[in-house]
């Protein structure tokens, strides 16, 4: 990218490099340079700029971000994208656990494997993992698609609502009310058209699974008591 | 012969104390039913409480202050530790928090009016901000907490703190519920949840484990809002020395503590019940840790559970806390539990003061309803008058207490003010026993 502005972590606190990239009149391509596995970089962002983080983050990259496109170019630790609004965070390394926890829009997209409970209690946003999940991904996950190009660890979209996973590989196990469903054709051009987004075509849509809610536990009854 | 059988006494019926005739219903109830007993409020067991302590007031050895003359101040700063913008109200009680969704629209609108109206703050809960309560609420608290329902980065800077909720005094441990009947189609969508259901939120934060991730997660919080905001962490009173020792580490500005007499829209009877210390135990071992860690005053301690007039403020106060919230009494103040409503409470099966079933919409006084014609009873002029009425008559009995004990300021109270009337309360205290200069655990008598 040509006329990147580059903020060095190595010389700046994390507050004037966050406010940098938070001030509304901020513009164009920023580099982050010595991340050094900082936590809350680059976070509360809310214009739509490109951010590279050029190495390692710690927890919470990215959180709550609204419109920027940030790109992460290592791991990310717990919480990558948390409450993400809108806009795009991608992690070209792996991700830890609670990838994209709680998000209401956007799309994160992780090239590596993510660890447990990626997109627990989503509330809107996509997540495509090119590698595998951990146990207890999409826990509570309320909407939103999370596409796994890997395998899903155990207990995957336990206590799920109304949020759609898609899984490639080997699911370990399903978590209480959640269950396989058939695809429309409604369902694969959602799939298609993400895979597309994060750049993953090479993956046909037909060899993914479907998994979703069966709504036994949206209302208390008595013999659903040992699924509480 | 004659018969006497007629003349022989007969005993009464005599229930038992174990088995009450409560906890027979209770049985015969889940025997019925099947799942476990859920409603509002908080616990309703006879507890030590503030009831259990008494001022002394000043004699020959310390001299009072005149009433209406000499000044007794009641302002408290709230979040001075890192906050770049902390909070100034006039008089140390706020309001709890309580979530739009358990409680209807115009009531949260009714508290935002009447907190205005004496400088001080109200608190949104499980749900998200409304628009209209950030716009009656000049001082508006903003809760995080673990389901996250309606969170997101707009709401936290419109805010003047933020709450990271872990728990309340109802149920330390647990989530959240909000039973269908409230999960109106304006709840659903504010909770991106499908209406109408049975909707549970998470006991634990979804992406924070334990005090060490706490302290990154309030990194992040200041990050995202520029550290103006103060940082308030609430715990349920449970392991108090521990938990906001914890809290000072995490980095909070402030901690808000809520004993097993806070309320709750919707939590199982067993654990209302069962689960939790009493705000009277709770207080003194928060204060020790504040005052170990040196932190007492500079991390702002707020009490709740419980507290119902000026004089249960005060006697927080003295015990070492900076301020006092309440819930419960003020949706009292708003007209819960009033006879007026004798009528209808009795076609709901309960009476005026027993009032309990908050967690399923069909409050007569338009409190914890999302029932449009019900909330429409409640009017947030009136309503917010009659909080503003009552948080200043809680004030003024304060005052009326600190002067009596030679205080210019509420926060000038202090143990030495108070005396314990039960063992109990002088041991969960260490006040002296009244009479005495000891209280157990002390050595010598």
């Amino acid at each position: 990218m040509s006329n990147m502005q580059e903020i060095d972590l190595a010389r700046c606190t994390l507050r004037e490099a966050n406010s940098q990239l938070q001030s509304e009149d901020a513009t164009g391509a920023w580099a982050i340079r010595n991340p050094r596995g900082r936590h809350a970089l680059a976070v509360g962002l809310t214009t739509p700029i490109d951010v590279l983080i050029d190495g390692q983050a710690g927890y919470y990259a990215a959180g709550m971000n609204q419109h920027a496109n940030i790109t992460i170019d290592g791991n990310a630790g717990p919480g990558v994208a948390e409450n993400m609004m809108s806009g795009r965070t991608h992690v070209r390394g792996n991700a830890s656990m609670a990838a994209g926890a709680t998000g209401h829009g956007g799309l994160l997209v992780i090239d590596g494997d993510a660890g447990a409970r990626c997109g627990i209690s989503m509330k809107g946003i996509d997540i495509v993992v090119r590698g595998s999940v951990g146990h207890m991904s999409a826990f509570m996950a309320q909407s939103g698609t999370l596409v796994v190009c890997g395998d899903a660890g155990e207990a995957l979209g336990d206590s799920l609502y109304e949020a759609k996973i898609f899984v490639r590989g080997e699911v370990k196990s399903l978590g209480a009310d959640c269950e396989e469903k058939a695809m429309t054709a409604e369902d694969i051009a959602l799939l298609q058209s993400l895979l597309e987004s994060a750049g993953m075509t090479e993956y046909p849509a037909d060899s993914f699974r479907l998994y979703g809610s069966a709504r036994r536990l949206y209302h208390f009854h008595v013999d659903n008591a040992a699924a509480y | 012969m004659t018969d006497n059988t007629k003349k022989i006494p007969r005993t009464k019926p005599r229930f038992s104390a174990t088995f009450d005739p409560f906890t027979i219903s209770e049985i015969q109830r889940a025997a019925a039913t099947g799942i476990y007993d859920i409603r509002g409020a908080g616990t309703k067991r006879k507890l030590p409480h503030f009831d259990d302590l008494l001022f002394l007031g000043a004699s020959v050895s310390r001299y009072p202050l005149e009433g209406y003359r000499e000044r007794c101040d009641t302002d408290v700063v709230l979040g001075t530790r890192f906050a770049r913008k902390p909070i100034r109200l006039k008089t140390p009680v706020t309001i709890a928090g309580m979530s739009f969704g358990a409680l209807s629209a115009q009531a949260k609108e009714a508290l935002g009016r009447g907190a205005s109206a004496v400088g001080t703050s109200t608190t949104t809960g499980d749900g998200g901000m409304t628009p209209e309560e950030r716009g009656h609420s000049s001082t508006l608290v903003y809760q995080y907490l673990p389901s996250r329902y309606g969170m997101n980065p707009d709401d936290l800077r419109r805010a003047d703190a933020i709450e990271v909720v872990v728990g309340q005094g109802a149920k330390p441990g647990g989530g959240g519920m909000l039973l269908g009947q409230k999960i109106s189609r304006r709840v659903a969508k504010m909770r991106d949840l499908p209406e109408g259901i049975d909707q549970r939120s998470a006991c634990r934060h979804p992406d924070w484990t334990g005090p060490d991730d706490l302290e990154i997660k309030i990194e992040e919080l200041r990050e995202i809002t520029a550290w103006e905001k103060p940082i308030y962490i609430k715990v349920g009173a449970s392991r108090p020395y521990y938990d906001v020792s914890l809290a000072v580490k995490a980095g909070a500005d402030v901690v808000v503590l809520d004993g097993m007499q806070g309320g709750t829209a919707a939590t199982q009877e067993v654990f209302i019940e069962h689960v939790g210390l009493p705000i009277l135990a709770a207080i003194r071992p928060a204060v020790q840790a504040l005052q170990d860690l040196g932190m007492h005053r500079k991390v702002q301690l707020i009490v709740s559970g419980g507290i119902r007039s000026g004089a249960d403020m005060a006697k927080a106060l003295a015990l070492g806390a900076d301020a006092v919230a309440i819930g419960t009494a003020a949706l009292i103040a708003l007209g819960d539990q009033s006879p007026d409503l004798a009528e209808e409470y009795a076609r709901l099966g309960t009476v005026p003061g027993a009032y309990d079933d908050w967690q399923d919409g069909r409050d007569p006084a338009g409190i914890t309803t999302q029932d449009p014609e019900l909330a429409a009873r409640l009017d947030p002029i009136l309503g917010g008058r009659r909080i503003a009425n009552y948080l200043s008559v809680m004030t003024m009995e304060a005052q009326a207490i600190a002067r009596a004990c030679g205080k210019s300021h509420l926060h000038n109270l202090e143990p030495e003010d108070l005396v314990a009337l039960t063992m109990e309360a002088a041991a969960m205290t260490r006040i002296p026993l009244a009479g005495t200069e000891w209280y157990p655990g002390k050595q010598g008598f």
